[in-house]
């Protein structure tokens, strides 16, 4: 299978505190991959490494590499704003722009781009993205609400929508239910399995059930370390490191 | 990419009629064997058990995966389990059918003792459990499933028929003894083909019902 991401020896500290240790991972086209591990083992660290997340954090540093397509995306001939539309994030808390309508919030990314699209376009690529992020039916009479008036599962869908409408190849997800009722957690499991058709989608989740439903490959951090990374159906059945058993089977720590 | 939970689902019960089609055409096809007289049809037989087993460990796999990643509750828990006693049965059935298979190969080197009349109806009706058996887990139809258990004794029946009958044959000449007992064993091994069955309409009404009527006499 074809590699969006080729993750080689990749370290990182926040000042002199090392958080993930020499990581080798391969992140496969159009799959559903999970981070998993318990707090504090690195998973989020590791997937804000993927779209540049830390460029900004003071003290962040980063050694080895991570090919997107075969170019390190470190580089310095690399544009993180044109690195951030080929690679979209979806973060735990729904994080709608308050004042913007629905429209408007899954607008903004075409304008912020800086693409000169005519509104019918716009129009177009709006509904485009919100029939993907399985909200269409529910909003379409709506349009013009704030984005802020929608239910949690609905904004999280919303703030999917909008990720989707720069047209990404690669959607990262922190926790994108954590925030989310269970009905609501089912309808977004649906959408990431229906997304992973076209997208290359990469979740972190502390929920293990979670990992176990909607991935095709789950890779298991400890403490910056990956232990062990295989399909979902090795790592459930029969993972192959100790410590992986030990998680999943609840017998940790 | 993966695929959706309901489509796994339905990928399993697809799996399960296609061996549940399998140890049917198996038994179907050793009994015809025996009655034609036709050795050619055993190896027919003996090849569609390899892909039986085949299927037996597909099954099972596919359960365990889905037990592991989906968490699976109520009635599509009742149904996984049921798929995977179901499977155990099946592939019972198709042992069961090789048997014969073996039986088949010594008696049809060696001149009939006679027609067979008793042995062809156990088969029809076994047959017919098993199928039933099937359309009952296929179409969640626990009525059928009870209907089919009850039709078991129709071949417990028929086993003690055919056991009386042939000992009549053995005390009046002790020279048909190795045929009649390889007959006999041809009717046992229907016999728990039917048993196997029962089994299989046992664990649909646990799917359907979330019944267990398992080991409680005869049903009312």
């Amino acid at each position: 299978m074809e590699n969006v991401f080729e993750i080689r020896d990749l370290s990182s500290w926040f000042g002199d505190h090392q958080i993930l240790k020499s990581l080798r991972m391969d992140i496969a086209k159009n799959s559903v991959t999970s981070v998993m591990g318990p707090s504090g083992c690195g998973k989020s660290t590791f997937i804000r490494c993927l779209n540049r997340m830390h460029d900004m954090t003071p003290g962040f540093r980063i050694s080895g590499t991570i090919l997107l397509d075969g170019t390190n995306i470190y580089s310095e001939k690399i544009d993180p704003v044109y690195l951030r539309r080929r690679v979209g994030m979806v973060f735990q808390q729904p994080n709608p722009f308050p004042r913007m309508s629905v429209f408007e919030n899954v607008a903004v990314g075409l304008k912020l781009n800086g693409r000169k699209l005519s509104r019918a376009d716009i129009s177009e690529k709006v509904e485009r993205s919100l029939v993907m992020a399985a909200l269409w039916n529910e909003v379409k009479d709506h349009l013009r609400q704030p984005g802020a008036s929608l239910s949690g599962g609905q904004q999280q869908r919303l703030c999917i929508a909008r990720a989707l409408a720069v047209e990404p190849e690669v959607l990262l997800m922190d926790e994108p239910c954590s925030a989310l009722d269970p009905m609501s957690t089912a309808k977004i499991e649906d959408l990431i399995e229906d997304l992973s058709e076209k997208y290359t989608i990469a979740v972190v989740t502390h929920n293990m059930q979670q990992a176990a439903r909607i991935s095709d490959q789950v890779a298991f951090f400890l403490m910056g370390e990956l232990i062990e990374m295989d399909k979902s159906g090795k790592i459930f059945t029969n993972p192959s490191d100790k410590r992986t058993e030990e998680y999943i089977t609840g017998r940790f720590g | 990419m993966k695929k959706h939970y309901s489509e796994q689902l339905a990928g399993l019960r697809e799996l399960v009629l296609r061996m549940g089609g399998l140890v049917e055409q198996m038994t179907r096809r050793v009994i015809q064997a025996l009655v034609e007289r036709n050795v050619n049809l055993l190896a027919e037989v003996r090849s569609m058990e390899t892909q039986v087993n085949q299927l037996h460990i597909e099954i099972d796999e596919a359960c365990i995966e889905l037990i592991a990643l989906r968490q699976p509750a109520a009635v599509d828990l009742r149904f996984i389990a049921a798929a995977m006693k179901i499977n155990t049965d099946m592939e019972r059935i198709g042992d069961q059918a090789i048997n014969i298979v073996e039986r088949a190969e010594v008696l049809l080197t060696v001149p009939p003792l006679k027609p067979l009349i008793d042995i062809p109806r156990m088969a029809d009706i076994s047959q017919e459990m098993l199928k039933d058996s099937l359309d009952a887990f296929v179409n969640g139809d626990d009525e059928l499933a009870y209907r089919t258990i009850l039709r078991d004794d129709e071949v417990d029946q028929l086993k003690d028929q055919v056991f009386r009958e042939l000992l009549t044959y053995m005390m009046a000449d002790p020279t048909t003894i190795p045929r009649a007992m390889e007959l006999i064993l041809v009717s046992r091994h229907l016999e728990r083909i039917g048993d196997h069955a029962t089994n299989i309409c046992e664990d649909v009404i646990f799917m359907v019902k979330g019944k267990d009527v398992r080991h409680q006499g005869p049903l009312a």
